[in-house]
């Protein structure tokens, strides 16, 4: 594995996994998805998912515990569906605009499997991917530009002291005698000044980077070497099978559809 | 090339585009390999900006203007990246990645080390300034002493022949000022090298240093040579320019302790936390006497700043209450954190630790007219008590200045200003002398004695054993984190 400065525990099968492989694995699986529009493809891939999490190094409820705001959002893209999506078939109830049907019935459980399918293996391939480690695997591996990859990595670190910033701010706007009124003044405010800490922050450390000897016309060296193996080429295969025994199994049953038909 | 690196400045200077006069000028400095150098001079005396030259750092000639030359080792010292290590005041600034032996390997990445040697050369770096914390610890969980090691580890990694350091003990508790002298002082013990460093407190180094340099305000090198020397012939010019010169104590009285027996605020088997569920302390009894000065110390993470801002009325409590006395009763509302905003304003002030999160106003003038508007006083009483306040507290030629680019000192007189504005009944002020030097320091004191001898109550969160001495009446030491 990489070298002495990171020493984790490395238990599940996913975890040797390249983080680009992963991002790979996230569009095999997703893109069919966006394209198709039938309840059985899917579900059968909602399903194939949960049969590989004990590969991912999650717990089932851990899983669930990340599923819980997309659950939460999806009926509303599907009550969505159930009231406004063209009628066909017998026509249950109009209210409006709205009408209930057995094609809106079906489209709108289609929406709600499919919003599901396609947060599930996001949530599964990257729950447990350090952004570091992603972040040297898209220098190394997907030979992204390393200042712009490290720029972001170092920046997204500094996320963390603007929470603070603000908690800080609103209770000193309290204290300085705003804090009855002008809620929306307050924030936009709030906003600015923590612009301006941004640009100062950015600033600094740009400057703390460049004495490290970033930006340096030097050949960069890694001390985590990023590599694919051939496990990764098995992880996406097996991503492709995946999604192909969800799309073939549409096809079989005659239920597979196409967004637009 | 490696072993302790030599400086020469020959007639060095710098203007920062976009202003009138340069920073500093006419340098000239020869620095031997291996010398240990305390630089001191007036704020505004060029100090940082010699230093971030040293370092390479000033940038090109869009960023501003450069006279003379530096050279470290004969080169300019933009091409000697990793033979120049520099640390900065803000253990937030030096910290790139998010974890601790990940941060250290970034200098030898960029500088092309061997990935093969890199981690030998972070084992050897954590060892060097006693960091022992395992090296996949977030940097985010690091104190602020262990952050300031840290940031030496991550130049240390590099090898360098050159360290210079910028304050870096300004931001810390006396624990984490002990941590990075030790770390420091092994160091140059080890490798011999040549470090230049910028201190206020000169207490705290002054005996590592072979040589101190002072930079006269308007350019040019003001005193040089050992220490005992510079500080024995120079030693009233520099207490006056802001240097705490040893053997020099302020000139302030110490206010009488006071046993309490008339509070303002008392709170009684009090938790306290930011937000629920996050205890980080309980079972308090705390009283806080009237008309005069009460001290908060402890170590890092007992939850002073907590405490301070509980007992101000701006967190509220997870357990117990903070009450007010009889006559500050708000619609006969005794607990400060059921006050609304307005009510709060005349009762309790409260001068957070970064004056910059309390800032409002594009000029020093509206800055301080926030309170008094907000009370809805007539424009004229609003103008009385702007003006007064900016003569008292020496900000009247910047009334019309933007507080953001106030300096350090003006800054921190700037946001008790504020506070003051409003006239409450108790300050409560956290880490207030924070990167403070002599100068700025003394003028906080003296105006929050004047404050007391006023009436009014103030409570200090605070690290600096000088400010428990001059303002600690009454003294809360918080225990150590559970």
């Amino acid at each position: 594995m990489s070298a002495a400065t990171t020493e984790r525990s490395r238990t599940a099968w996913l975890d040797g996994v390249n983080p680009v492989t992963k991002v790979a694995m996230v569009i095999v699986l997703a893109a069919p998805l966006l394209v198709s529009i039938d309840a059985v493809s899917a579900a059968t891939a909602l399903l194939l998912e949960l049969l590989c999490v004990p590969l991912t190094g999650l717990t089932f409820a851990a899983v669930l515990t990340r599923l819980v705001p997309v659950i939460v959002f999806a009926p509303v893209a599907a009550v969505s569906m159930l009231l406004y999506a063209r009628p066909g078939g017998t026509v249950y109830g109009t209210f409006l605009f709205a009408t209930v049907s057995d094609d809106s019935i079906a489209l709108s459980l289609a929406v709600l499997v499919r919003v599901v399918a396609l947060a599930l293996p996001i949530i599964l391939i990257f729950a447990r991917t350090d952004p570091t480690e992603l972040a040297d695997a898209l220098a190394q591996v997907a030979k992204l530009p390393s200042r712009f990859v490290l720029g972001v990595l170092a920046g997204a670190r500094t996320v963390g002291l603007f929470v603070d910033d603000w908690r800080t701010m609103s209770l000193a706007r309290r204290a300085r005698g705003l804090g009855d009124r002008g809620a929306l003044r307050r924030f936009f405010s709030m906003a600015f000044v923590l612009l301006v800490f941004a640009v100062r922050r950015g600033t600094k450390l740009a400057t703390a980077m460049e004495a490290r000897g970033f930006g340096s016309d030097i050949e960069r060296t890694w001390a985590r070497p990023s590599t694919l193996s051939g496990r990764d080429a098995v992880a996406l295969a097996a991503a492709l099978a995946l999604i192909a025994v969800a799309l073939g199994a549409a096809v079989v049953s005659g239920a597979f559809r196409v967004v637009g038909t | 090339m490696t072993g302790p690196a030599r400086v020469d400045v020959e007639g060095w200077g710098w203007r920062y585009a976009g202003r009138k006069l340069p920073a500093t000028r006419e340098v000239d400095l020869v620095i031997e390999p291996g010398e240990r150098v305390l630089l001191l001079g007036a704020s505004g005396a060029g100090k940082s900006t010699l230093l971030a030259g040293l370092a390479g750092l000033l940038g090109g000639s869009d960023e501003g203007e450069t006279t003379g030359r530096i050279l470290v080792d004969g080169a300019p010292p933009e091409t000697q990246r990793g033979r120049i290590g520099l640390v900065l005041q803000d253990p937030e600034a030096g910290i790139v990645l998010s974890k601790v032996g990940d941060d250290i390997a970034f200098g030898c990445e960029n500088l092309g080390v061997p990935a093969a040697q890199i981690p030998a050369r972070v084992a050897e770096a954590v060892a060097s300034v006693g960091l022992a914390v395992p090296l996949d610890r977030p940097t985010k969980a690091l104190s602020g002493g262990q952050k300031q090691r840290l940031a030496l580890a991550g130049v240390l990694a590099m090898r360098p022949g050159l360290l210079l350091l910028d304050e870096p003990t300004a931001n810390l508790d006396p624990e984490g000022v002990a941590e990075v002298r030790v770390a420091v002082e092994g160091v140059v013990a080890r490798e011999g090298t040549t470090l230049v460093l910028i201190e206020h407190r000169t207490a705290v180094w002054a005996d590592l240093m072979t040589r101190v340099v002072v930079l006269a305000p308007g350019g040019g090198v003001l005193a040089d040579g050992p220490p005992e020397r510079v500080f024995a012939e120079y030693g009233e010019a520099l207490a006056a320019a802001g240097v705490w010169v040893p053997g020099r104590p302020v000139d302030l009285p110490v206010l009488a302790p006071v046993s309490a027996p008339d509070a303002v605020l008392r709170a009684s088997a009090l938790s306290i936390g930011r937000e629920k569920g996050a205890v980080v302390a309980s079972g308090l009894d705390v009283s806080l006497p009237r008309a005069a000065g009460t001290v908060i110390t402890g170590p890092n993470g007992a939850g002073k700043s907590t405490l301070a801002l509980t007992l101000a009325g701006l967190l509220p409590e997870l357990a117990g209450e903070v009450v007010a006395a009889e006559e500050l009763a708000a619609r006969g509302v005794r607990r400060p954190v059921r006050w609304r905003s307005t009510e709060l304003l005349t009762r309790i002030g409260t001068v957070f630790q970064e004056p910059e999160h309390q800032f409002l106003a594009a000029t020093l003038r509206d800055e301080l007219a926030v309170g008094p508007r907000a009370l809805r006083m007539a424009p004229a009483e609003v103008d009385r008590i702007v003006d007064e306040l900016l003569e008292r507290l020496d900000l009247a030629s910047l009334a019309l200045a933007n507080p953001f680019t106030l300096s350090g000192g003006q800054k921190r007189r700037l946001s008790v200003a504020t506070v003051l504005a409003a006239s409450p009944e108790v300050i409560v002020l956290d880490e207030p002398t924070f990167g403070q030097d002599r100068r700025g320091w003394m003028e906080l004191v003296a105006l929050l004695q004047r404050e007391i001898a006023r009436g009014r109550t103030v409570v200090a969160v605070t690290h600096d054993a000088d400010v428990v001495h001059h303002l600690g009446q009454h003294r809360i030491r918080m225990g150590d984190a559970a």
